[in-house]
């Protein structure tokens, strides 16, 4: 039995701060990706919705909260939360409702409304059980604090440099200049890299992600239902949505510590790595088979981790392809075409669902000014805090 | 008149000024140990454990990474006016096979810390109100 659902339509709204309601973005990326499809609204049957919690009820309950702005119509509905991952989450309740052919057309849908500056515990009082809670008032540990930990460790393991750092920002925001969804249209220099403030050594403001407001959305249908209403469409052979297995020995957000490795046996493969291994298991690939990847680009040192990750290179060679422009588009193996996290900022529960839009556009040759020539085969990676993995392969 | 010096959260580290430890839970069925305490069910897949005993973690490591804050984070941290940066370091247990993060000391910058560095567990000021100065763990360079 075929694991494929096909992506009939994509869509987005561009990120940026609008300060409007996040139901606002979803709904326009929702109708622009049923434009896309060539599908009615009514005809969808199934809603499911990446969840934000930083907008009140209605973004606890997604799912529900866009099917009623687009007009109830009866179909069934999911709402899903899985910090970044929460895209994916939603793209992969979709999948498992048309592979067990429960559905046929299904409208997958992500929107966030950001505040300004760092991410903060969401809800008030002191919350002495909750590590999210804990983590900033004990230790001050924002996100940026975990991605400056990793970058560092890539420094003093690897001889990683802060130009190797720079460099990866320059690169996407080249890609993200040619993207009109993107929230920075400039293409910056090293030099202006170089020169932003720094916010946790070794990682700089231009190095590390903004938080924005954004949607996405993808039409995702049987393959039946697609042959039967178009000639050429893209694929989803593959999503993973892995967790760690124990223990898991990398500091991650929002913990104090690790597992303790001591006593007991190591997994076969770490957490990070599992992620992709556990797509191309599904998809009957390999990294050597890919032709782009959108990596979730936290900081710019991040993305370095992914290149190793996915498996499009050994540890520690991560900054020799970045330096050879080997992941930038015209590259062997561009990474980040839409110009990434570095050009968007996070809208969170819009980017796992984005970066599948963006190799969408790009397996159907419409990823004008950063087109990767003859792709037809890419990966998405992602990972939301509290152990959440995510990755989705694409193909046409 | 001198504050009264409190946890700033209870139960996770002795208020032994001396020789401070962190003070998490060991599996008494695995004897895998976890920080924060967990003492309900093991977490490791294999065990199944459900009694714990208290145990004190190494009180030095090695540093896995570190970097700091140039900025204040947000509440619920409390930050001092004017805020003054300060380092964070990943620190690896050796015998519990655990990094650790921690705020690091006062005084001590990035530029003064590399990976493999030994550490120490120290009490000090998270911040203070009227009566009472909160403390909390941080790692300083072992003397």
């Amino acid at each position: 039995m075929s694991n494929e659902v096909a992506i009939l339509g994509v869509g987005m709204h561009p990120w940026g701060k609008w300060g409007r309601s996040f139901v606002e973005y979803g709904v326009k990326a929702a109708k622009d990706a049923l434009a896309d499809a060539g599908i009615e609204w009514k005809d969808v049957q199934f809603v499911a919705g990446g969840d934000t919690i930083r907008n009140g009820y209605p973004g606890y309950v997604a799912g529900a909260t866009f099917a009623q702005a687009m007009g109830w119509q009866g179909a069934q509905v999911s709402s899903s939360y899985g910090a970044c991952a929460s895209g994916s989450q939603a793209i992969a309740t979709a999948r498992a409702q048309i592979l067990a052919g429960l559905c046929d057309v299904a409208l997958v849908v992500g929107a966030d409304t950001t505040p300004k500056g760092f991410f903060a515990p969401t809800g008030g009082g002191d919350r002495t059980r909750d590590p999210d809670w804990l983590r900033f008032r004990l230790v001050g540990a924002t996100n940026p604090v975990y991605f400056g930990l990793w970058a560092r460790r890539r420094m003093e393991l690897f001889g990683a440099t802060e130009q190797d750092f720079a460099k990866v920002k320059v690169k996407n925001s080249q890609h993200g200049a040619q993207n009109p969804n993107a929230r920075y249209p400039k293409a910056f220099s090293m030099e202006e890299v170089l020169a932003s403030p720094m916010v946790s050594d070794p990682l700089r403001l231009l190095q590390i992600c903004a938080t924005s407001d954004g949607g996405a959305a993808i039409v995702l249908t049987s393959m039946e239902y697609a042959r039967k209403h178009a000639t050429d469409f893209v694929t989803i052979p593959a999503v993973s949505n892995v967790t760690p297995k124990y223990p898991n020995t990398l500091i991650e957000m929002p913990n104090f510590s690790t597992d303790s490795g001591a006593g007991v046996q190591m997994p076969d493969v770490p957490f990070r790595p599992s992620i992709a291994k556990h797509a191309y298991e599904q998809a009957g690939v390999g990294p050597e088979d890919m032709d782009l990847a959108e990596v979730y680009d936290l900081s710019s040192a991040l993305e370095l981790d992914w290149y190793e990750i996915i498996g499009l290179c050994k540890e520690g060679e991560a900054e020799k392809l970045v330096r050879d422009g080997d992941t930038s588009v015209g590259g062997r193996i561009p990474v980040n075409t839409s110009g990434g996290l570095g050009a968007f900022g996070e809208a969170i529960p819009a980017q796992a669902i984005a970066q599948v839009c963006e190799l969408t556009w790009q397996l159907r040759g419409q990823a004008q000014g950063r087109q990767v020539e003859g792709a037809h085969l890419g990966i998405t990676a992602n990972y939301g805090l509290f152990g959440h993995g995510s990755s989705v392969i694409a193909k046409r | 008149m001198s504050k009264t010096p409190v946890a700033a959260v209870e139960g996770w580290f002795t208020m032994d000024l001396d020789t401070p430890h962190l003070l998490g839970t060991r599996c008494t069925r695995c004897s895998n140990v976890f920080f924060p305490k967990e003492e309900s069910y093991c977490r490791n897949p294999d065990c199944g454990g459900t009694e714990f005993e208290e145990t004190k973690l190494s009180r030095r490591g090695r540093i896995w990474s570190f970097t700091n804050n140039c900025y204040a984070p947000p509440e619920p941290f409390v930050a001092k006016e004017p805020f003054e940066p300060y380092s964070i370091a990943a620190v690896e247990l050796e015998a519990e096979k655990m990094i650790v993060i921690g705020q690091v000391t006062a005084g001590t910058q990035v530029a003064d810390l590399e990976a493999g560095m030994e550490m120490e567990l120290v009490l000090d000021t998270l911040y203070e109100d009227e009566e009472n100065q909160y403390l909390v763990w941080k790692w300083q360079p072992a003397a």
